[in-house]
C-alpha cells in the first residue's frame, strides 16, 4: 500500500542532531583510496566512532609500532562473510580491517602491512564457473601497475612467516589457486573442491575432529569443535593415491567430519559432502596457510548453536563463547608470541570472555 | 561453426561422478516417464572475442578447467560413442547470463585486458548427451520441463550426428522511433481494444480520462511543439503509473458494502485510508502519548522504518512476486527476493545493511496428478523452481533466510503466492543527515546505478495487474543476477556513508518510469535523456528503455558537486553509473532521446489524474455445519497422520538449502534442538556483535479460515504472528512509558479479482466483501494490541485463466511482524529442555474445529471458525512477558495447525524427550481439546522449582497438563483413559518423512555412477 512518496515524513520524531560527517573521505592524490570501506562490524550502525583505533575517522593509516595483531579481510564481488570474520578477530583481541579486493589489487592497500590475510566465505563473482575459480584467477593473473600479481605478494607474505586463512568460498579460492595443499611448493592446484555428493547446498551443523599431528598454529590445543557448514561445493577430491598419501603423511588434512562418537565418518549427514579422507579443512606444509569448508566465524557465541537453550538449561554456567572463536584466539596468540620472541618483550595480552 | 566464434567444452573426466547427468536421467524417468539411459552433462562456453588459438587453449585450461575434474575440448562437441541424442540449452537474447559474464571476467584477468563486462563476449550453455535415441518431441519435452524454460531458454535437440549450436545475437539496429497513438475520436470499444492490445491494463474509464486529458491540452501541446496525440512513451508511463500494482486503485476505491444477512449498508472511503492508514495513525498517537516515539516512517517510501535505539533504524518490507513466479518460478522468485532487498536498501537516503530475508509461499498440491491447463506449470515444478530461486537469491546475496512458511491449497495451482520479506538496519544519520528522509532539489543529477537495460521485464507492472492467461507475454519475465546486485549494494552502502548520495530508489516495477516518476514528485519534475541509458544490446525503442524492468538497478539523486567523487567510487567498485538527466521543479516529466521529446507529461495529471473506482461488495455468511465424525477415532493414528500431512509435515529439506545463519547473528533458527529438527515459532536475529539487542520475526497466514469468515481469518493470522513473537519471548509494545519496544508490521493482501462483472466475475461482490472484512479485522487487531503497520502491499488479480477455466486463489492475507528483543539471550525456544519440567497449556481452548487441519483429514470444513478474543489474548501476552522477565518459562510453542496434540509432539522433536499429559476434565470434547485451533494459546514448560511462582502468576490462564519425561513416549490421557500413546521417535519419523521432504528429496550422498 505504498502511496507515492510524501516527503517530508509526518512522523519524524525529535532527533539528536550530530555534526559527525561519517568516515574520513578520499585522499588527495587523485586515485581513490577507500581504506576501511566498511566499519569492522557492519551490524554496528553507529554514528559514534568505533572502538578499534584503526577504524576511527581521521585515523585510517595504521599506526606503526602498534603491537596489535592485524588481520586483513577481503570483501567485494560477492564475498559475504566479512563482517562476522572481522568480529571474530575483534573478539580474539586483534585489529581487523575489511577492504575491498580492488583496493588490494590496485595497490592502495598492501597486504604486507598485516599479519593475517583472510578470504571469507560467500559466492565470489557469483561462483558460476565453479566455486572460487574467478577470484583465484584474478589473484593469479591480474597484474598491478608494477606488473606484479597478488599471488606474487601472497607468496612473499607467506615466505615472511605470515598467515593466510580461507573459510568456505575463501578455502575454495586457496584450493583452486593451489596454495592448499601446495605439496609441490609451485602453487598449482593438486586437489579440488566440487559439488557435494548430495548434489545440493546445505546449511547444517557438523562436528569436526582436529588431526592431532597437524602443525598449524590455528589448531593448537583443539581436539574437536562444532560448526555449521553452508555450502554446495565442499567435497574435497584428491587426485591420485600419491597426493592422498602425502597429504595424510604430512597431516595436512587437519580437520575431519565426525559422527556423534567423534570418529571420522563418510556417512551423511555427519559428513555433509562426501569429501575424500572425510576432510573438512587443509593446511599447507608450513601450517601457515589454513582453509576449511565449515564456518568457525559463525559460532562465536553460544547463542549461535541450535541447541543453546537446552545446553544452557543443563549447565547455567556454560561459557557464552562459541567453539569457533578458539581458532581465532589461537592464531592471534601465536602471532603475539612470535612478536614477543622476536621483538622487545611485551605484556601478554589478556583475554576476557 | 561461425569462424569468429570459438567454443570451449568442459567434460567430466572419465570416472568422475556426473551428479547432474544422473539427476536429469532420474528426473526424466520419474516425472516424464522417459527412459534416457545414461546422461552426460557438459558445459559450453562460446567466445565471441578475438583470441588466438593459444590464448583460447590457455584460457580454457587455466581459467575454466578444473584440472582434477575436467577434460577440455576446443571447437568441437565431444561425447562418448555410446550417446545417441543431444539437448543444447542456451539462453535467449538478453537473458541474464551470469556464468558467461563470469567467464568473461576471467578472460579479462587472464589477458590482463580491461574487458568491458557490460557487453557480452562469452555465452554459457549446457550440452547434454543421452544414451538412448529419443524422438525430438520427447527431447524437447525433457528440455522444456526439466532443463530450462522456453520463456528464457532456446533449446536445440536431436540425434547426436546433427548437433546444432545456438548463440544469442540480441537486437537489431537502434530503433529510436517514437510513435504517437491517436486517441481523440476513438470509440469506447476501440479504447478498450487499444488498452488490451498494448497491455496498458487500463479500463474504459481510465482510457477515457487519458483521452479527455489529451483533448483538453491539445492547444497547449501544439504551442509547445509537441504532437497533439500522446506518444507511445507517454501512454506507457501513464499505464504504468496508474497500474493497480503501483497505484492501488482498488484499495483506494469507494466501496459500497451491503450485508445481505442483516441488511446493514455502509460506504468505505478507501480501504487503505480507513482500515490501515487511519488505524496506524491512532496507534501512533497512543504510542507517542506514552513516550514511545519509535515509529519513524510509515506507508511512504520503499519500506517502513522504526527506531531501534538513538543510533539506528530498523527497516522492514515484505512484497509479493506472484505472476512472474507462475510463468518462470525460478526467475520470478529470485527477482522477487532481489527486488524486495532493494526496497530497504533504497529507503530514505539509501544504503541500509540487509539483516535477513523471510519468505512465505503458497502452492497448489505438489502431488497433483490431473491434467494441467494450457501454460499452467505443475505445482511441483513451481515449488521446486521457487525454492531454488529463494536459495540463490538469498544465499548468493549473503542474506540469511531466517524463517518462512509454505501453505498448500489446490486453489494456488494457477497462481502461486510468493511473499518475500527483508529486514535491514540503517544508521539514523548518514553523513550528518536524517537517513530516512528523501530530499531532492532542482538540478540534482539523476544517476542510474547497477545493471543495464534490456527488453526483459517490459510491462511487469501492468502485467501483474491483470489476470494471467495462456497468452501472457514472455517479456514480462526477468532473471535476477545476485552478483550484480551485491556489487551495487556494497557500493550504495559506502556511497551513502560518505554523503555522496542525496537519496536513492529502487528500479523495480515500471523501471525508470516508476522510479524517476516518483522521485520527481519531490523536486517537482525531471528531465531524462534516454540516449544515455546503457543498454544490454541495441534495438530498444525509447519507451521500452523507460519502462523496462531489467533488474539490479537503482536511481540515485546526486548533487552536481558530488558527481566526480561518486563516479570515481563507482569505477573503483566496478558498478556502472550513468548520468541520465536531472531533476527540475517545473511540474513536468520531460523525457527525451537525442534531444527529441519522447514524452512530456504534467506531473499533477500523471499522479492524481486517475479516476477513482466505485466498487460494490455484498456479504452473505456462507452456510456451513459441523460434521459428525466416527466416535471411535484412534487418536494416536490421527496425530500421526496430521504430522505427515502436507500443511504440517517437516520442511527441513527446503530449510536446509537456505543459508539461515550467514552474518553469524541468527539466534533462533527455523529448526533447533540437539536433533536440529524442532520447529520454532519466530526467528530471532541480533543486530550486531556488540550488543545483545535483536529482532524477532514472524509470519501469520491462515487462508483456510477464510472459507468460513474472512474477518476471523484475518484476525487469526494477525494473532498468529503476534503470538509467535510472544512465544519466543517478545513483548507487546507500549506496555510502559518510553519502553522503546518497537513493532513493525507489513500487511500483504493477495486476493482474486474482486471487481464485480456479471459475465466474467459474477461473485465479485462477495469476494470484495471478504476483502473488506479482512481489512476490518486488521483495524481491530492493530487497535487491540497497539501494533502499528509500517508498510504493505496488495496484489489484486490472482487468477489464472486458460481453456475456459479460471483458478482463483482464496483471499489471503499475510501479516509479517518484527519486534524488538531487548536481550536475545533471554529468548525461548519451542523444544522441551529437561525431564520433569512441568507442561502447561496457556490460554483457553474452545470448540473451534472449523477449518482445522483435523477436519481437513476427513475432507470436512466444519463451521466453528476460531475467533480471536483480543482482550483476553492481550492480557495473556502481558503475563507471559512478565513471566519471561522472571525466567519462569523453559520452553514455549504456540498452538496453530493441528492444535495442542501437534504442538506437544513438535516440542519433543528437539532432544527425544517424551511427555506424560492428562487433559483436564472440561465440558469440551476430546477432539476439540486435542485438535482445535483456537487462537492465542501456547504449550509451555516450567522447571519444577518455579511451578509455584508460575501458577501464582498465571492463575486460571494456565492449565497444568503433565510433565516432560525421559522415556521418549508421548502419552495423553483423558478421563483415566489413554487416548494417545506413541514413541516420539515414531512421530518425528512421520513428520520428517512427510510429503514435502519426499518431494524435495532428502539430502544424501548419491550412489556413484558406474562408469
Amino acid at each position: 500500500m505504498n502511496e507515492k512518496p510524501l516527503f517530508p515524513d509526518l512522523n519524524s520524531p525529535p532527533m539528536p542532531q550530530r555534526d559527525e560527517t561519517g568516515p574520513a573521505q578520499t585522499n588527495a592524490d587523485g586515485s581513490v583510496t577507500v581504506l576501511g570501506y566498511k566499519s569492522i562490524d557492519g551490524g554496528h550502525e553507529s554514528t559514534e566512532p568505533l572502538k578499534s583505533s584503526g577504524e576511527q575517522p581521521g585515523n585510517w593509516q595504521l599506526a606503526t609500532g602498534n603491537s596489535n595483531v592485524r588481520a586483513l579481510i577481503l570483501t567485494g564481488f560477492g564475498i559475504n562473510c566479512e563482517e562476522e570474520f572481522a568480529a571474530a578477530y575483534k573478539l580474539a583481541g586483534a585489529e581487523p580491517t575489511i577492504v575491498h579486493l580492488n583496493q588490494v589489487l590496485h595497490g592502495h592497500v598492501s597486504i604486507h602491512d598485516y599479519d593475517i590475510l583472510n578470504f571469507p566465505g560467500g559466492f565470489s563473482f557469483g561462483d558460476d564457473l565453479g566455486s572460487g575459480v574467478v577470484l583465484a584467477n584474478k589473484l593469479r593473473y591480474r597484474k598491478n601497475a608494477e606488473g606484479r600479481t597478488l599471488l606474487d605478494d601472497i607468496k612473499e607474505f607467506i615466505a615472511n612467516g605470515k598467515f593466510v586463512m580461507g573459510i568456505c568460498n575463501g578455502f575454495q579460492v586457496l584450493v583452486k589457486l593451489g596454495l592448499l595443499p601446495n605439496l609441490s611448493g609451485n602453487v598449482t592446484p593438486e586437489v579440488t573442491l566440487t559439488h557435494n555428493a548430495s548434489g545440493r547446498y546445505e546449511d547444517r551443523w557438523v562436528r569436526l575432529k582436529v588431526n592431532p599431528k597437524s602443525n598449524s598454529p590455528f589448531l593448537k590445543g583443539i581436539d574437536s569443535m562444532e560448526v555449521p557448514v553452508r555450502h554446495g561445493e565442499g567435497r574435497l577430491i584428491i587426485k591420485g593415491e600419491e597426493t592422498l598419501a602425502e597429504i595424510e603423511a604430512r597431516a595436512l588434512n587437519c580437520l575431519a567430519y565426525t559422527d556423534f562418537d567423534g570418529s571420522p565418518t563418510d556417512v551423511y549427514p555427519h559428513n555433509p559432502n562426501g569429501a575424500d579422507l572425510n576432510c573438512a579443512g587443509l593446511t599447507d606444509t608450513t601450517g601457515q596457510v589454513f582453509g576449511l569448508m565449515p564456518h568457525p566465524e559463525a559460532f562465536l557465541s553460544l547463542y549461535n548453536h541450535p541447541d543453546w537453550a537446552r545446553r544452557k538449561r543443563v549447565n547455567p554456567n556454560l561459557s557464552e563463547e562459541g567453539d569457533g572463536l578458539r581458532l581465532f584466539r589461537n592464531i592471534v596468540e601465536h602471532v603475539q608470541s612470535q612478536r614477543q620472541t622476536t621483538a622487545t618483550p611485551q605484556e601478554a595480552r589478556q583475554f576476557s570472555s | 561453426m561461425d569462424s569468429t566464434q570459438r567454443t570451449i567444452q568442459l567434460l567430466l573426466k572419465p570416472g568422475q561422478h556426473d551428479g547432474e547427468g544422473q539427476r536429469v536421467a532420474e528426473a526424466a524417468q520419474r516425472h516424464l516417464g522417459l527412459s534416457t539411459g545414461r546422461v552426460q552433462s557438459t558445459a559450453l562456453y562460446t567466445v565471441r572475442y578475438p583470441v588466438s588459438d593459444e590464448q583460447l587453449r590457455d584460457f580454457a585450461t587455466h581459467c575454466l578447467q578444473d584440472p582434477v575434474l575436467h577434460d577440455v575440448a576446443l571447437d568441437e562437441f565431444r561425447h562418448g560413442a555410446e550417446y545417441k541424442s543431444y539437448i543444447l540449452v542456451a539462453k535467449l537474447p538478453g537473458v541474464t547470463d551470469d556464468e558467461g559474464i563470469s567467464a568473461q571476467n576471467a578472460l579479462g584477468d587472464f589477458l590482463n585486458q580491461p574487458l568491458d563486462t557490460h557487453t557480452q563476449h562469452i555465452f554459457s550453455k549446457r550440452l547434454y548427451f543421452l544414451e538412448h535415441e529419443l524422438p525430438e518431441s520427447s527431447l524437447r519435452r525433457l528440455a522444456e520441463d526439466l532443463l530450462g524454460n522456453k520463456m528464457i531458454n532456446r533449446f536445440e535437440v536431436g540425434p547426436i550426428a546433427q548437433i546444432r549450436d545456438y548463440t544469442p545475437r540480441p537486437g537489431g539496429g537502434a530503433e529510436s522511433i517514437t510513435d504517437t497513438v491517436p486517441l481523440v475520436g476513438l470509440s469506447d470499444e476501440e479504447l478498450v481494444k487499444l488498452s488490451k492490445d498494448n497491455l496498458y491494463a487500463l479500463n474504459l474509464e481510465e482510457m477515457r480520462a487519458v483521452r479527455d486529458h489529451y483533448t483538453s491540452i491539445s492547444e497547449a501541446r501544439q504551442a509547445a511543439g509537441l504532437p497533439q496525440d500522446p506518444t507511445d512513451c507517454e501512454l506507457e508511463i501513464i499505464a504504468q503509473t496508474w497500474s493497480e500494482h503501483c497505484k492501488h486503485k482498488e484499495f483506494s476505491a469507494v466501496i459500497k458494502y451491503t450485508d445481505a444477512d442483516t441488511g446493514e449498508e455502509f460506504e468505505v472511503d478507501s480501504l487503505f485510508k480507513t482500515y490501515i492508514k487511519d488505524a496506524t495513525s491512532e496507534v501512533d498517537r497512543q504510542l507517542r502519548a506514552n513516550g514511545n516515539d519509535w515509529l519513524i516512517k510509515v506507508f511512504s517510501d520503499n519500506a517502513g522504518a522504526v527506531r531501534i535505539n538513538p543510533e539506528s533504524l530498523f527497516v522492514w518490507k515484505v512484497e509479493t512476486h506472484n505472476s512472474p513466479s507462475a510463468i518462470d518460478p525460478y526467475g520470478g522468485a529470485i527477482t522477487g527476493i532481489l527486488g524486495n532487498n532493494r526496497d530497504p536498501l533504497a529507503t530514505g537516503i539509501g544504503g541500509a545493511r540487509l539483516l535477513f530475508n523471510t519468505n512465505v509461499l503458497c502452492f497448489g498440491n505438489p502431488e497433483f496428478n490431473g491434467t494441467l491447463l494450457s501454460n499452467q506449470l505443475h505445482p511441483r515444478r513451481i515449488f521446486e523452481g521457487v525454492r531454488k530461486g529463494i536459495e540463490d537469491g538469498g544465499n548468493k546475496s549473503g542474506v540469511p533466510t531466517v524463517n518462512g512458511a509454505i501453505v498448500f491449497d489446490d486453489r494456488y495451482a494457477g497462481k502461486p503466492l510468493v511473499y518475500c520479506g527483508t529486514g535491514a538496519v540503517m544508521p539514523m544519520q548518514l553523513a550528518g543527515l536524517d537517513s530516512w528522509e528523501k530530499n531532492i532539489d532542482a538540478q540534482d543529477r539523476i544517476i542510474m546505478a547497477g545493471g543495464r537495460v534490456g527488453k526483459d521485464g517490459i510491462h511487469g507492472a501492468t502485467f501483474s495487474s491483470i489476470e494471467l492467461d495462456e497468452t501472457s507475454p514472455a517479456t514480462a519475465v526477468q532473471i535476477g543476477s545476485p552478483i550484480t546486485q551485491k556489487l551495487a549494494m556494497d557500493f550504495l552502502i559506502l556511497a551513502t556513508r560518505r554523503g555522496l548520495i542525496k537519496c536513492s530508489t529502487d528500479n523495480g516495477a515500471g523501471g525508470l518510469s516508476s522510479s524517476i516518476g516518483e522521485l520527481a514528485t519531490i523536486s517537482g519534475g525531471a528531465v531524462v535523456e534516454l540516449e544515455k541509458v546503457p543498454l544490454k544490446y541495441p534495438g530498444l525503442r525509447p519507451w521500452e528503455i523507460f519502462v523496462s524492468e531489467s533488474q539490479e538497478r537503482f536511481s540515485l539523486a546526486v548533487e552536481p558537486s558530488k558527481m566526480a567523487e561518486l563516479m570515481t567510487l563507482g569505477q573503483e567498485m566496478e558498478v556502472e553509473l550513468t548520468d541520465i538527466g536531472y531533476f527540475t521543479s517545473d511540474g513536468s516529466l520531460d523525457v527525451r532521446f537525442d534531444g527529441e521529446s519522447v514524452a512530456r507529461i504534467d506531473m499533477e495529471f500523471l499522479h492524481n489524474g486517475v479516476p477513482r473506482k466505485v466498487l460494490e461488495a455484498e456479504w452473505t455468511k456462507p452456510t456451513a455445519q459441523e460434521p459428525s465424525l466416527p466416535a471411535d477415532l484412534d487418536y494416536t493414528d490421527v496425530l500421526s497422520r496430521l504430522l505427515g500431512s502436507l500443511n504440517i509435515c517437516s520442511r527441513e529439506s527446503v530449510i536446509r538449502q537456505y543459508d539461515h545463519e550467514v552474518k553469524g547473528r541468527t539466534i533462533i533458527k527455523p529448526l533447533m534442538g540437539a536433533t536440529g529438527q524442532a520447529p520454532q515459532d519466530a526467528a530471532v536475529v541480533r543486530f550486531n556483535f556488540e550488543s545483545w539487542e535483536g529482532v524477532a520475526v514472524s509470519n501469520g497466514i491462515l487462508p483456510r479460515f477464510g472459507d468460513l469468515d474472512a474477518y476471523d481469518m484475518s484476525a487469526g493470522a494477525f494473532d498468529e504472528a503476534v503470538r509467535q513473537i510472544v512465544a519466543v519471548g517478545g513483548k507487546l509494545p507500549n506496555l510502559s512509558y518510553g519502553d522503546g519496544n518497537f513493532w513493525s508490521v507489513n500487511d500483504n493482501f493477495c486476493v482474486p479479482d474482486s471487481v464485480y462483472d456479471p459475465a466474467t466475475n459474477p461473485d465479485g461482490k462477495h469476494k470484495l466483501a471478504k476483502l473488506v472484512r479482512m481489512c476490518q479485522a486488521l483495524r481491530d487487531a492493530t487497535a487491540a494490541y497497539c501494533i502499528p503497520l509500517t508498510s504493505g502491499k496488495d496484489s489484486m488479480k490472482n487468477d489464472f485463466k486458460a481453456d475456459g477455466v479460471k483458478i482463483s486463489v482464496p483471499p489471503t492475507v499475510l501479516y509479517s511482524m518484527t519486534a524488538k528483543i531487548e536481550d536475545v539471550r533471554r529468548t525461548i525456544t519451542s523444544d522441551f529442555k529437561q525431564a520433569d519440567d512441568v507442561v502447561y497449556l496457556l490460554g483457553e481452548t474452545y470448540d473451534e474445529l472449523g477449518g482445522s487441519e483435523f477436519y481437513q483429514l476427513f475432507g470436512e470444513l466444519g463451521a466453528n471458525v476460531p475467533k480471536v478474543r483480543f482482550e483476553e489474548a492481550k492480557a495473556l501476552y502481558m503475563l507471559m512477558g512478565q513471566a519471561n522477565d522472571n525466567g519462569l518459562i523453559q520452553s514455549c510453542h504456540d498452538l496453530s495447525d493441528g492444535g495442542l496434540a501437534v504442538a506437544l509432539a513438535e516440542a519433543t522433536f528437539g532432544h527425544g524427550f517424551g511427555a506424560d499429559v492428562e487433559l483436564p476434565a472440561t465440558g469440551l470434547g476430546l477432539s476439540a481439546q486435542l485438535f482445535s485451533e483456537s487462537h492465542s494459546r501456547f504449550v509451555a514448560t516450567v522447571a519444577p522449582e518455579d511451578v509455584v511462582a508460575f501458577e501464582q502468576h498465571f492463575g486460571a490462564r494456565a492449565t497444568r497438563l503433565g510433565v516432560v519425561t525421559q522415556d521418549s513416549q508421548l502419552t495423553v490421557r483423558h478421563n483415566g483413559q489413554t487416548v494417545i500413546s506413541a514413541s516420539t521417535a515414531a512421530l518425528r519419523h512421520e513428520w520428517t518423512n512427510g510429503p514435502v521432504n519426499r518431494i524435495i528429496g532428502f539430502g544424501q550422498h548419491e550412489a556413484a555412477q558406474i562408469s
